[in-house]
């Protein structure tokens, strides 16, 4: 009985959470769009409800109601395989995500491994949408995505451990409260280890194929990557997987570096509002900046992006966690 | 580096010395700075035009969708002089006439616009003697089959009725410059 109570709360939560988080994601999408345009003086979707507000479900049920189309040539089981494995391990990195204090589906010991093996277990997807497809640019576009991913994951499990050196802790609940300090948004870890910060929204940008980095999508040169032969339900799949894989970068840089559910200041006016309104708050500027990223910054060329990956970023993190090690060390707070 | 020694290559600029630049970039400085800017254009009007709802201003001289106009009491401008289609460059005019029954006046009995040959050149209605044949102010009359673009006599004259009140307004005021 309690067996069972406790499945049905587990997934009564998850319900719960996939709902508002889709919700939450047909306006991110929407927003990335406003604001993709509005750079480029544009007004972007607009006629969709007020300021275009219903856009995102009326592509959703175009997605839906739309033919989709497998190819002759394709793996079909594999083909059909690709965008459900890209949204539904999109999807579950999200239950270890604390939204507030203990609000997480599961509060694991491990989180940050969690969400860095489900993260980079995302090429998967990809590479069976490149390799499925059997049509060249697809394929083109999943070699680039998987060497550009696994470059970019190194620097990205280096800049972790030096969080974790700093919080003594795997679970993400304890690296945020690890950050609780009364110096407030100073003591983030944002502030003391910012190179470090930097490297991972850079990396984060890459990880998750954003402009600059969207050599996997360039829709110059691959038309429009892994997805070209992709319609209606699945291609909506992929979107999906794509955008949920941007909001937990989006969640993991504020879980990190900047103190997920705490208010900026530990004082009185601040103090009173609940955990998740900064949370959300928090997540949604750095996907706003996600979007400014993809509006004013140029495309990298291939061997930039990997001459970046392996050249600056490993070296960079590499010293920054002995550098870290060894502050902590002879300061003598290291993480028993 | 008191004295630059000569080089073969252009010499970067004297300010670019490599901390500095290496400081830049650590810090993200082109970054912010591009940032900043782009905050700016977000935040600044935009010139986009809410299409079907909100339209450009149109010049008196706009050449649109052809028409066939009509005097006031009702009798067709048009005396079959078959100036427009001569003078036509794509030959997208046809016509045909005969003196009518009942008055003997020459009229047409054939006018056709073939609108997927005419090039909207408006040289029609500079040759037309009595103001028949115009180019009126309508650019929204796009077909879902190519049939439908070929106008007749009847197609014109109806469009000449729907559309006599800017016609006749923008000939007006085009006038003092003719």
């Amino acid at each position: 009985m309690d067996l069972l109570l406790s499945i049905l709360l587990i997934v009564g939560k998850s319900l719960l959470l996939i709902t508002l988080g889709l919700t939450a994601i047909a306006y991110y999408l929407l927003a990335d769009r406003k604001i993709w345009a509005a750079v480029m003086l544009r007004k972007g979707p607009n006629v969709v409800g007020p300021w275009g507000i219903w856009q995102s479900f009326a592509d959703m049920i175009k997605f839906m109601v739309k033919e989709p189309i497998i190819p002759d040539g394709a793996n079909k089981g594999v083909f059909i395989l690709a965008p459900l494995v890209t949204a539904a391990l999109a999807l579950s990195a999200w239950a270890v995500i604390p939204f507030s204090d203990g609000w997480a589906i599961a509060d694991l010991n491990v989180g940050v491994l969690y969400i860095f093996a489900i993260s980079s277990l995302g090429v998967y997807g990809i590479i069976m949408a490149g390799w499925a497809s059997n049509s060249k640019y697809p394929f083109l576009s999943a070699l680039r995505s998987a060497a550009q991913m696994v470059s970019y994951e190194v620097s990205i499990g280096f800049v972790i451990i030096t969080v974790l050196l700093c919080a003594g802790s795997l679970n993400l609940n304890d690296i945020v409260k690890a950050q609780d300090t009364p110096y407030g948004i100073l003591g983030w870890y944002w502030l003391p280890l910012f190179p470090m910060f930097v490297i991972f929204f850079i990396s984060a940008l890459a990880e998750t194929n954003r402009p600059p980095f969207d050599l996997v999508e360039a829709e110059s040169e691959l038309v429009a990557g892994f997805m070209v032969e992709y319609s209606s339900a699945p291609y909506l799949l992929f979107m999906l997987g794509e955008y949920v894989a941007i909001i937990t970068m989006c969640a993991l840089l504020v879980i990190l570096f900047c103190g997920g559910w705490l208010p900026p200041a530990n004082i009185w006016p601040l103090t009173e509002v609940p955990g998740v309104v900064w949370f959300v708050l928090k997540l949604t500027w750095f996907f706003f900046l996600f979007a400014m990223v993809k509006a004013f910054v140029p495309r990298y060329r291939y061997d930039q992006l990997m001459r970046l990956g392996w050249k600056v970023f490993l070296p960079m993190s590499l010293v920054a966690v002995i550098v870290v090690a060894a502050v902590l060390e002879i300061a003598g707070v290291a993480a028993k | 580096m008191t004295q630059a020694t000569p080089q073969g290559s252009p010499q970067a600029s004297p300010k670019a010395s490599p901390l500095l630049a290496a400081i830049k970039s650590v810090f993200l400085k082109e970054f912010f700075s591009t940032f900043f800017l782009a905050f700016r254009y977000l935040l600044k009007p935009k010139p986009t035009l809410n299409y079907p709802h909100e339209k450009n201003p149109q010049s008196p001289r706009f050449r649109g969708e052809h028409a066939l106009r009509r005097y006031p009491n009702g009798e067709e401008r048009c005396i079959a002089c078959k100036l427009c289609e001569a003078i036509c460059p794509a030959q997208a005019i046809t016509i045909e006439a005969e003196p009518r029954g009942n008055d003997g006046t020459r009229r047409t009995t054939r006018y056709d616009i073939d609108m997927t040959k005419c090039i909207y050149c408006g040289f029609c209605q500079e040759a037309c003697p009595v103001d028949a044949i115009v180019e009126g102010p309508n650019a929204e009359f796009a077909t879902e089959t190519r049939e439908e673009l070929f106008y007749d006599k009847q197609r014109l004259l109806d469009n000449g009725d729907v559309w006599e009140r800017e016609i006749a307004r923008n000939l007006a005021a085009d006038a003092p410059y003719r």
